[in-house]
């Protein structure tokens, strides 16, 4: 295949994205003008806090850095033909993980490495319930996805309750937290720990073994098996692989993140990213590279939110502009559904 | 344990089964038919929202299920257009509906009537119980309603041909196909009955059990849903038996949450776990012995 070929393969897939993206913002219009608000004011907002300047583009990476994580994680299960969506629950503890690490031993890897463990840990369930009794993930992923915010919040406002503040816990020592790119922003080095955990998550996934097998699962788990691949190993490491990046995802959010390098009240500042990464996935379409891109979108909708909701439209609205792009992207063959529209147009 | 708590636990797990059961058993239907939809949390959202929107605007909380039953029925368009007739994946769709139903309903309490969070229903909103206590015990006539639903599922699904041909698509496509049945009618329908049974088990969360919306009302049950249809076999009357059981230990939590003498003996976050932890169990207990539909999930392109 030479290089004009690969790109024609990439740009179908990203044409649809984009047209997603198109009708996600179009409907999202249309529901902001039936429910009474300035949809053009909405989106200036939205464009003006997310890339008007250097400053706000930083908070547009910042916001993107827990998203190409936890995407990570649906994108390697999804190749492997999973739907893993436990990522939510597992940054909860990556994130309690580092808390509780860095005040033993404070500095920065400690907190990535203890991270990483703990998502490793949390996926097994999910992967074993998955294999040996044949629990569908999607059923699993979720009711874990709740037990973890319980015990999360009881571990945090319990066991590590910040002794000064009643509502968050306590912070991650300034030796342990991860320093800033950019000062005066909530940029940290988080965000390359991301794009480089996104370029590993690659080379794993194309150019090794263990990833072909879990492709050849996930592209077609019958053939896999007659060629000699464990489907049972495939999943696991999957699960495994996937809770890896979303621990990362919740170690670097709380190490990354000023001004309190600590986990707030109701896990305010760790929830919904695994959620929205789901999203950054699809659009993404699972590949690692595209989520790089798509989480840097949606870290754009997180972070205009905020100057959205300062010109009074509730930032939920991202939320629903993410669901829809989300509904656009299932449409198959959108590219074609819309060539064919015009095409009848003109005839 | 004195007869006073027995009959409050009895009622409140009856109250809890309503809108499992509903949900499980269209669900059921739809996946009979041969249609996955993950975004049951989603109806349950969105109903429970439009659903006290239609209810306070006619003073009358059973318009409010037909609104919910409305809202439903639109996302199952959706739903339904693209899984059926596009062919496209059956389980993205409902990640995104679910998506919309949480932010949607977050942003509507906001737009709508500008309290953050959570919403009041009016008392004429309200459906009205069949039976009432002293002590705030009640019994809802949708626990009547649903438990009828149950029963006319299935003797629907399994003793008319309706019912014959439904199976047909979600088991054997090209066969029903071979035999004249139409495929995409009667997955496309077999949606909608399952979104218009989850969005009235939406509004029932607000007009009726809760008397309240907030913006995380739906609070996993629109899976436990699914988890129970799993548990049942995809058949609507043994789905009530998995209801009562799901809808016991979701009441318990909340019974125990408000009982001071339990609550303080165990932290609350810990039994606020336990309908999501016993489903779990529930499920992987059961699972080897369950049987879905041979076509369940994959869409069907005639030849």
């Amino acid at each position: 295949m030479n290089l004009s070929q690969s790109l024609r393969g990439y740009l179908k897939p990203f044409t649809e994205s984009v047209l997603a993206i198109l009708i996600g913002v179009l409907v999202g219009a249309i529901v902001l003008w039936a429910s009474g608000y300035d949809a053009i004011a909405a989106y200036k907002a939205l464009v003006v806090g997310s890339v008007s300047s250097l400053t706000n583009f930083a908070q547009t990476l910042s916001q993107s850095t827990p998203l190409i994580l936890t995407a990570l994680t649906f994108a390697v299960g999804s190749r492997t033909g999973l739907f893993n969506i436990g990522a939510e629950g597992t940054v909860y503890f990556g994130a309690i993980a580092a808390v509780g690490i860095s005040q033993a031993i404070p500095n920065p890897l400690s907190g990535i490495i203890a991270g990483i463990l703990v998502g490793a840990l949390w996926a097994l369930p999910a992967a074993l319930l998955k294999v040996y009794r044949g629990v569908h993930e999607v059923i699993s992923t979720i009711m874990l996805n709740w037990i973890a915010f319980y015990l999360a919040v009881w571990l945090a406002l319990s066991v590590f309750v910040s002794p000064s503040n009643a509502n968050r816990t306590v912070a991650i020592p300034p030796s342990a937290r991860l320093p800033l790119l950019m000062r005066n922003t909530t940029l940290s080095w988080g965000f390359v720990v991301a794009v480089l955990t996104a370029i590993v998550v690659y080379v794993i996934m194309w150019h090794t073994k263990l990833g072909y097998e879990m492709r050849a699962n996930g592209y077609n788990p019958r053939a896999a098996e007659y060629g000699g691949i464990n489907p049972k190993a495939a999943a696991i490491w999957s699960f495994v692989i996937g809770g890896m990046t979303a621990g990362l995802a919740g170690a670097v959010q709380v190490m990354g993140v000023p001004p309190s390098y600590a986990i707030s009240q109701g896990l305010a500042n760790v929830y919904g990213y695994g959620f929205d990464g789901i999203g950054v996935s699809l659009v993404g379409r699972d590949h690692p590279i595209g989520i790089i891109f798509s989480g840097i979108l949606f870290g754009a909708l997180g972070a205009g939110a905020t100057k959205m909701q300062q010109a009074g439209v509730p930032l939920e609205m991202v939320k629903v502009i993410e669901g829809i792009i989300i509904v656009a992207v299932a449409i198959p063959g959108l590219l074609d559904l819309i060539n064919r529209m015009f095409r009848r147009g003109r005839v | 344990m004195n007869t006073g708590m027995i009959l409050g636990l009895t009622l409140g797990s009856l109250a809890a089964m309503v809108p499992i059961v509903l949900t499980s058993v269209g669900a059921a239907i739809s996946e009979r038919a041969g249609v996955v939809n993950i975004g049951y949390e989603g109806i349950l959202m969105l109903s429970a929202f439009f659903g006290t929107i239609t209810a306070e605007l006619a003073h009358n909380g059973w318009v409010g299920l037909l609104g919910g039953a409305l809202t439903g029925i639109a996302i199952g368009i959706v739903h339904g257009v693209i899984t059926v007739y596009l062919k496209g994946d059956h389980v993205i769709p409902g990640i995104g509906i679910n998506l919309i139903g949480y932010g949607g309903v977050a942003f509507g309490i906001l737009a709508y009537w500008g309290t953050a969070g959570q919403h009041q229903v009016a008392p004429n909103a309200q459906i009205k119980p069949l039976w009432m206590d002293a002590f705030g015990n009640s019994l809802s006539p949708m626990v009547v309603i649903t438990i009828a639903v149950a029963f006319i599922a299935w003797w629907v699904l399994f003793k008319t041909p309706f019912g014959l041909r439904i199976r047909a698509v979600g088991e054997n496509p090209e066969a029903a196909d071979a035999l004249g049945v139409n495929v995409e009618l009667y997955r496309f329908t077999a949606v909608l009955i399952a979104s218009a049974l989850s969005g009235i088990a939406g509004a029932y969360l607000s007009v009726d059990w809760l008397g309240t919306v907030t913006k995380t009302i739906a609070a996993g049950r629109g899976f436990i849903a699914l988890a129970n249809m799993v548990f049942s076999g995809w058949d609507p009357i043994l789905s009530l038996v998995g209801g009562l059981i799901f809808g016991f230990f979701d009441n318990l939590a909340i019974y125990i949450q408000n009982n001071p003498w339990l609550a303080g003996t165990i932290p609350w976050q810990f039994i606020a776990t336990l309908p999501y932890l016993v489903t779990l169990l529930v499920v992987a207990g059961i699972i080897g012995r369950a049987r879905a539909p041979k076509w369940d999930g994959i869409p069907y392109k005639r030849e």
